[in-house]
C-alpha cells in the first residue's frame, strides 16, 4: 500500500509519494530517502484547494484528483486527474460559474471536499461565500442556493484571505445534513440537503465584536468531525478552540492545555474516537509558532487534555500552516493514519504514528495552500 | 465562425467585407485549437465584446481565460485595438472594423 499526497501551493501542485527504484529520490535533505516530490505540475498557478474523489470516475480505477486552481492572468478553475496526476482536464465551461441572475463571478475554490459516503458527490466552497454540489465527481457544480439566499449573507464580512466557504463537513448518515463554515460568519448548517441554512455557533466566541456572543459572524477557520460520528465535532476558531457533542448546536472551549487558543488547523483523526490535533499559532496579533516552535498538538480525550508532538518538526521557524494545508490520511483497518501538514515557507512534513515523529516529505517548495492525501493499493501511486 | 487562420488585415470575409483578426499570447493558443491567430468576418461583429463573443463561441475554454462569466474582461488580461488599450477607450464596447487587430495580451504582474 501507498500514499499520495497532493501539495497545493502558491505556485503549482506538487505531488509527494514514497520513494520507489522506479521513483528514485535525490539524498540531499532528511527525508527525501523515503519521498519522492514531483512538481510544480498546472503550470505555476496557484492551487489553493486539492481534493480526491474515491471510487471517481468508475470504483475499480484511481480515484479521481481535483485541484482548484486560480491564475493571477486567466482566473479561476477546477482541474480533474484520472491518471493520478500524470494528465489533467478541464470542463470547458468551467466547472464552476455564477448563473447570471446573481452577478457574481468566481474568485477562487477554497474547498473540494468529496462526500465520501455518497459516490460522486463533491462539494466546493468558493470565494464569493459560497457553497457548490456537484453529482458528477467534480465536473460540474451547481450552486447551493439556499445558502447563496440566505439573508445573512450581506452580513458575512471577508477575512484576510477574502470571503469564503472553506470548510465543508458531510455525514455518513444522511446526505442532507451538511456543515459549512466561513470566515466570517461562522458555522452554518442544513438538514434539507441545503434547501435552509441555519446559523450554529452558540458558545463560539467573536471578541472582535461589540457583542462576542452573536447568533452569527464568528470567524471559525476550521472544522472537523470526529471518527465516532458527526455528532461530535471540533472547531478552531479565530481565538478559541471548541468542541461539539451535539452536531453543532453547542461549543464548549477545549483550549486549556493548549500554548495558544490561536490558528487555522483542526484535523480528527478517521478511526479512532476522541483523536484530534491542532497547530496552534501565537496570536491573530502575532500568527507564529509559539516561541518559533512549529509543534504540532493532539488530544487523544476530545481536548480533555493535549500532548506536544515536536519530534521531527523545527524550532526556529518563524512560518505558518494554513487552514488546509494539513490533513490526515486513512489507510485502512490494518495502518496508522498518516497525518501531514505544510507551511508557508515550503516545507512538508508527515508522520504515521498520529504524530509522534514527523518526518520531511518536502522543503524549499513556493507557499503550501493545501494537502490531502489518498491511500493506493502497492504500485498504483 | 472564425476563418482559418492567416495573415492580418486584407482577408476577405464570407460576404466580402473583410475580417478582423484577432491575436492571443501563445500561452492560450491551446485553449483556441492550437491556433494563436483568428479571424471573424467584420460584417458579423461591431465591437470587441462581439469578436471576443464568436470567437469565445466555438472555445468556451479561451472565453473564460478572458473574461468572467460577468462578462468582464479579468483584470490582468489586456485588449488592443490597434495599438489602443480599450480600456482607455470604451472598453469591450470599443467598435472593431475591417482590418482591424485586436491583440490579447496578459499584463506584466506576479511575483
Amino acid at each position: 500500500m501507498s500514499t499520495l499526497l497532493l501539495v497545493g501551493t502558491r505556485k503549482g501542485l506538487f505531488l509527494a509519494r514514497p520513494a520507489t527504484p522506479s521513483y528514485p529520490s535525490a539524498p540531499s535533505r532528511p527525508g527525501a530517502d523515503r519521498w519522492q516530490v514531483e512538481g510544480p505540475l498546472l503550470g505555476t498557478d496557484e492551487v489553493p484547494a486539492v481534493g480526491v474523489v474515491p471510487g471517481a470516475p468508475d470504483a475499480e480505477g484511481p480515484p479521481r484528483l481535483l485541484a482548484g486552481v486560480r491564475s493571477e492572468h486567466w482566473g479561476p478553475t477546477v482541474a480533474r486527474s484520472d491518471d493520478l496526476g500524470a494528465t489533467w482536464q478541464e470542463t470547458d465551461h468551467g466547472s464552476i460559474r455564477f448563473p447570471p441572475d446573481t452577478g457574481a463571478a468566481l474568485a477562487r475554490v477554497w474547498q473540494l471536499q468529496a462526500d465520501p459516503a455518497r459516490p460522486g458527490v463533491v462539494y466546493a466552497g468558493c470565494e464569493p461565500t459560497s457553497l457548490w454540489r456537484s453529482a458528477d465527481a467534480g465536473v460540474t457544480f451547481e450552486l447551493v442556493r439556499g445558502l447563496w439566499d440566505h439573508p445573512h449573507r450581506p452580513r458575512w464580512a471577508p477575512g484576510f484571505g477574502g470571503a469564503a466557504v472553506h470548510t465543508v463537513v458531510t455525514d455518513a448518515d444522511d446526505g442532507a445534513r451538511v456543515l459549512v463554515a466561513m470566515s466570517t460568519g461562522g458555522v452554518y448548517r442544513t438538514h434539507d440537503g441545503g434547501e435552509s441554512w441555519s446559523p450554529s455557533n452558540r458558545g463560539i466566541s467573536a471578541y472582535f465584536l461589540p457583542d462576542p456572543q452573536p447568533e452569527f459572524g464568528q470567524c471559525v477557520h476550521k472544522v472537523a468531525a470526529d471518527a465516532a460520528g458527526p455528532q461530535r465535532l471540533y472547531a478552531q476558531n479565530h481565538h478559541g478552540v471548541y468542541r461539539s457533542d451535539d452536531g453543532g448546536t453547542d461549543w464548549t472551549s477545549i483550549a486549556a492545555g493548549l500554548p495558544s487558543d490561536f490558528g487555522f488547523v483542526m484535523l480528527a483523526h478517521p478511526r479512532r474516537p476522541g483523536v484530534a490535533w491542532v497547530v496552534p499559532l501565537e496570536a491573530d496579533a502575532r500568527r507564529v509558532p509559539p516561541g518559533g516552535r512549529l509543534r504540532v498538538y493532539r488530544t487523544e480525550d476530545a481536548g480533555e487534555s493535549w500532548k506536544e508532538c515536536a519530534a521531527g518538526l523545527p524550532d526556529g521557524a518563524w512560518t505558518v500552516v494554513l487552514r488546509d494545508a494539513a490533513t490526515v490520511v486513512d489507510r485502512g483497518p490494518d495502518e496508522s493514519a498518516l497525518v501531514a501538514f505544510g507551511t508557508r515557507d515550503g516545507c512538508v512534513y508527515a508522520s504515521t504514528d498520529d504524530g509522534d515523529t514527523f518526518e520531511q516529505v518536502a522543503a524549499h517548495l513556493p507557499d503550501v495552500l493545501g494537502v490531502r492525501g489518498v491511500h493506493l493499493p502497492s504500485g498504483a501511486a | 465562425m472564425t476563418a482559418p487562420a492567416g495573415g492580418s488585415g486584407g482577408v476577405a470575409g464570407v460576404d466580402g467585407a473583410g475580417v478582423v483578426e484577432l491575436r492571443l499570447p501563445g500561452l492560450l493558443a491551446d485553449d483556441a485549437g492550437g491556433r494563436p491567430v483568428h479571424h471573424v468576418d467584420a460584417a458579423r461583429v461591431r465591437t470587441v465584446a462581439d469578436l471576443l463573443d464568436a470567437v469565445g463561441a466555438g472555445w468556451p475554454r479561451l472565453d473564460r481565460r478572458l473574461r468572467d462569466e460577468t462578462g468582464v474582461l479579468r483584470r490582468h488580461v489586456n485588449v488592443f485595438v490597434g495599438p489602443d488599450d480599450v480600456r482607455w477607450a470604451q472598453g469591450l464596447a470599443t467598435p472593431v472594423r475591417a482590418g482591424d487587430v485586436v491583440l490579447v495580451l496578459p499584463s506584466v504582474a506576479g511575483g
